[in-house]
């Protein structure tokens, strides 16, 4: 039920991450293809932000390696972008929906450059295709829940990268919204960009996802969707507790294991 | 340049500093940060005068800033590794590091130029009579004026150079860190820049002006505009009109002029809290008033 | 030597009076101290000791003279007041609760040395004791102060005693406590006044610039000692009285210092001594239980590969040489010696001229260690689906950490398989 592909775009081998020397994701191992919509499904808890953090460096792992574009994260950081999910950033700061967008060029630009004139047509441009772009000089504060998903969205778009990661971006998003950015996402996939989302709603996943990673603190399948997300491969990733996993997960953290054994070199 | 000046000036640009690195503390939820490294901050001054023997070097100043940046990793020590709760960290920290400092200076009341009671409320009244002197004779002016110019002039430059990196780290840290903007690296420049204009503000303000100099102009400012470079320029016009209208309170009443300054910062903050056209409490009600009886 | 006998033996009555009034009020400030702690509200607790300055000098102004009924009034007065508007502006503006807290501490406190400073220089000779609740001068409780001070502590802890399972919920699980219809506001409204109270009276030892640490230092030292609330309050109780007698002797010997510092400063060594060595939580104690574990690793380990060996030669208890070991297991040698000792040490192992070789427990337990692995590669190649290649790694951590318990579940949910991924073969008992 775990299909490896050749020249992926992101390789994950043997992850496993650990918060407080607990294991929240253990083993994964992957491999996912370029161009197509990729969602990653499971329960609450079962790891999915936290696949997405340790990819994108934000947490570290206790073992494995992750690949993009088949090398490491810090050589590529520019093709790579990254929605984060709404309710981390406080949105009473004193911006405005461009000043948010326009963040995505930051990453192009050095320490003393300014925004110019071509970085503030990319994120107008970003703007146009969520539907955003009346909305360019309002407060951040005022805008609704959907709104802001879309300006997320488009600081990505800004980024102009090849591959995206979102987090829960359909989360507290009103219908209409949803539909656009879908609609973005499908297109960004046929120009031949892949996008990977955190996705929540199991109704959605046959209309939105070519290919489909199923987690639960470990992982249980990665496929094509059709072949994929089977009513099987559903129950084992949302149905039995892995307690002993879990009792063995507690051990570790309250023993404070090494991890990996850094004592000796490996037989 | 009349006395009245020369104090109402150096306040003015202490308080700049302060309100425009207060604008990211307050922003990144570390207000209480910024309370504790003004106050752990006391023990490196107090350290760097036994040490130089004056009150006048640079060394002072970076030394005693370095203590600051120590001060933020203590904080953190204790919450990380130690599994202390944050608040606890900071308390026990900055209270542990002030004591040390208050025992120094009554130990070492002699040899240094600072007593308690200025430690908390600075002695700003002094600025047009300690002058500095070079080397040849030459009478430059009022030595905390220069102290503080320069520093403000440090803070601009540094808020300038790093304007989106400390927008972004500010606005979303795990975003910056994604695009490989170092989110740790500003963090500890930010610690740092606040542990410098604490100290070069502690003479002439004392430690309690300095936290209310960190926090009441943004919080203000806050109040009255969605605009993070309006918030740094309104901030900035606050601070001076506390330290005019807190210099000329304390003149009448003849009464401390930093305590006045912290009255004024708290009475502006009253003002915006209630009649601020977006935000104010009482507009709001009002506003609320207004549409019922419709 | 002489001085220190003189105090401790009490026969001074000035000194009698100092030591209970400095018991009484820091170990009733770290008792209160010890529920903002677990409400995580340490720094509000700072924000009101700041605040209580004005109120002093309001009532020092409006009565004329030092009357510590009159001051605790007014300290009362306006420690209420920050925290009222602390949670007013949080809740009804954008202000976030650190700001609202660092707003009122300093706005407040500045205002207090407004007054302060107006009042000492109006020449009223009285308040020369006011610049004391600055920094805290136990000496300066005498009399009639101390019983007044001394009564309200008492209050303190008699209320504690009478509140303390609720204290504890409303501190805990607030959710909880709503539904088995405990009056939570009630009950937040008594703990936060008994917080203020503590507060008012803990100035006269400690200075209200220093007060955050008597609520917080003494909880946050006694934290690291149990899991027990119970334990845990008395603890900072004791730690707090101590700092207190600590202090006033301070007082007695160097009248000129302030006490407040040296309070803070015993107790947060106190504090500093259970982050590193406190049994269990301590930074120390955890440093050198990973230490023992990683020696404990090694050594299975090589029990592990001297099993291995046996499988290999059909021979569990023939003589292996160094070399033999380590080409089965890569180590140091230096370490794989250190090891070989401390397993014979400790009875698995025997030692024949440089050579060595298991004794039946070494056997049993190298036995159990291959088991453990291969079972949690079973586990791992079934359970997680992960690929037969990559479960090596896994399994050589998980197979120190599993427990006979956990031992005896994972056959039983494997169904005693027979052999691992590798085709190696399972040794049951």
């Amino acid at each position: 039920m775990i299909s490896q592909v050749e020249n992926p775009i992101v390789e994950i081998h043997d992850l496993t991450v650990s918060y407080d020397k607990k294991p929240v994701l253990w083993d994964v191992d992957l491999s996912l293809p370029k161009g197509h919509l990729i969602g990653i499904i499971g329960p609450n808890g079962a790891g999915k932000s936290t696949l997405i953090k340790a990819v994108m460096g934000l947490i570290p792992n206790s073992s494995g390696y992750i690949k993009l574009f088949d090398q490491d994260l810090d050589k590529v950081r520019g093709r790579i972008s990254y929605v984060p999910q709404r309710e981390t950033v406080d949105w009473d700061f004193p911006a405005s929906v461009i000043d948010v967008v326009l963040m995505g060029r930051y990453g192009k630009l050095g320490l003393f450059k300014r925004p110019r004139k071509a970085d503030r047509e990319v994120a107008m441009d970003s703007l146009r295709k969520v539907d955003m772009e009346a909305f360019k000089d309002r407060q951040i504060s005022q805008l609704s829940g959907g709104q802001q998903q879309r300006v997320f969205l488009a600081r990505a778009l800004a980024q102009q990268a090849d591959l995206y990661f979102m987090d829960e971006p359909f989360a507290g998003v009103d219908a209409a919204t949803e539909k656009t950015i879908i609609k973005l996402l499908r297109e960004m996939t046929e120009r031949g960009n892949t996008v990977i989302v955190v996705h929540h709603d199991l109704q959605s996943v046959p209309q939105y996802f070519d290919w489909v990673i199923m987690l639960n603190m470990r992982l249980v399948a990665s496929g094509s969707t059709e072949s994929t997300f089977t009513s099987e491969v559903l129950q084992e990733t949302y149905g039995g507790k892995l307690t002993l996993l879990s009792e063995v997960g507690n051990l570790l953290k309250q023993g404070r294991f090494p991890s990996r054994e850094q004592t000796e070199v490996k037989n | 340049m009349s006395n009245d000046l020369q104090i109402i000036l150096a306040g003015s640009f202490v308080a700049t500093a302060c309100g425009l690195l207060g604008c990211y503390l307050i922003l990144r939820k570390m207000a209480m940060v910024g309370d504790a490294i003004s106050h752990a901050v006391l023990p490196g001054i107090v350290l760097a005068f036994l040490f130089t023997g004056s009150r006048d070097s640079v060394t002072m100043v970076i030394g005693a800033g370095i203590i600051g940046v120590l001060t933020t990793f203590l904080i953190e020590f204790f919450h990380k590794k130690g599994k202390l709760q944050t608040d606890a960290s900071i308390g026990v920290t900055f209270t542990w590091l002030f004591a040390i400092g208050v025992i120094l200076i009554s130990v070492f009341a002699g040899k240094v130029d600072l007593d308690q009671d200025c430690v908390l409320y600075g002695e700003i009244a002094y600025v047009p009579i300690d002058l500095w002197i070079t080397n040849a004779g030459v009478v430059m002016g009022p030595r905390v004026l220069y102290i503080s110019g320069t520093v403000l002039l440090i803070i601009l430059i540094f808020i300038t150079v790093g304007y989106k990196e400390l927008f972004l780290t500010t606005f979303d840290p795990a975003y910056a860190t994604a695009v490989g903007i170092s989110t740790v690296l500003w963090h500890y420049l930010l610690m740092g820049a606040v542990s410098i204009t604490t100290v070069a503000s502690f003479e002439s303000v004392g430690a309690i002006l300095v936290v209310a100099l960190l926090i009441a102009p943004p919080a203000t400012a806050y109040l009255l505009t969605e605009n993070l470079f309006k918030m740094m320029v309104l901030t900035t016009i606050i601070g001076v009109l506390v330290s005019i209208t807190g210099y000329y309170l304390a003149v009448a009443t003849d009464g401390s002029i930093a305590g006045a300054m912290a009255t004024m910062a708290g009475l502006f903050f009253g003002l915006a809290f209630l009649f601020s056209p977006t935000e104010g409490y009482l507009v709001k009600k009002l506003r609320k008033g207004i549409v019922v009886s419709k | 030597m002489e001085t220190f006998l003189d105090f401790f033996s009490f026969s001074d009555p000035n000194v009698r009076y100092v030591v209970l009034g400095s018991i009484l009020i820091t170990a009733s400030s770290a008792i209160v101290g010890s529920f903002t702690f677990l409400k995580k509200k340490a720094l509000v607790g700072d924000a009101v000791a700041h605040a209580v300055l004005p109120g002093v000098c309001l009532s020092f102004i409006l009565y004329g003279e030092k009357n510590p009924l009159v001051l605790i009034i007014g300290a009362f007065t306006t420690g209420w007041l920050a925290l009222t508007l602390i949670d007013f502006i949080t809740s009804k503006s954008k202000i976030k609760e650190d700001t609202a807290i660092g707003l009122i501490l300093s706005v407040f406190f500045g205002i207090g040395i407004f007054l302060l400073t107006i009042i000492q220089k109006s020449g009223n000779a009285a308040q020369s004791g006011l610049d004391q609740f600055l920094f805290g001068k136990a000496a300066s409780l005498v009399g009639s102060d101390l019983i007044t001070f001394g009564m309200v502590a008492v209050l303190l802890l008699v209320a504690v005693y009478l509140f303390f399972k609720e204290f504890t919920l409303i501190s805990f699980d607030k959710d909880f406590a709503a539904s088995v219809g405990l009056p939570i506001r009630a009950m937040e409204l008594v703990l936060t006044t008994l917080t203020v109270l503590a507060v008012v009276i803990g100035i006269q030892a400690v200075g209200v610039v220093l007060m955050a640490a008597m609520l917080i230092t003494p909880a946050a030292a006694a934290r690291f000692w149990t899991e027990n609330i119970k334990v845990m309050i008395w603890l900072a109780a004791i730690f707090g009285a101590f700092s207190g007698i600590s202090g006033a002797y301070i007082s007695y010997i160097a009248p000129s210092m302030p006490t407040g510092p040296w309070i803070v400063i015993v107790i947060s060594t106190i504090a500093f001594f259970s982050f590193f060595f406190a049994p269990g939580r301590g930074i120390i104690q955890r440093l050198i239980t990973q230490k023992r574990i990683k020696k404990h690793i090694v050594d299975e380990n090589i029990l592990k590969a001297l099993y291995q060996l046996g499988e290999e030669e059909k021979n569990f208890y023939d003589k292996r040489t160094i070399e033999t070991i380590l080409s089965k297991r890569t180590l140091r040698r230096d370490l794989l010696i250190k090891s070989l000792r401390r397993l014979k040490r400790e009875g698995y192992l025997k030692n024949d001229n440089g050579l060595w070789f298991f004794n039946t427990a070494g056997k049993n337990k190298g036995q159990r260690v291959v088991k453990l692995h291969r079972l949690w590669e079973v586990y791992l190649t079934q359970y997680l689906r992960i690929a037969p290649d990559h479960v090596h790694d896994d399994a050589d951590t998980i197979e120190h950490v599993l427990t006979p318990e956990l031992e005896a579940r994972l056959e039983k949910l494997l169904n005693y398989p027979s052999t691992d991924p590798h085709k190696s073969e399972i040794p049951y008992e």
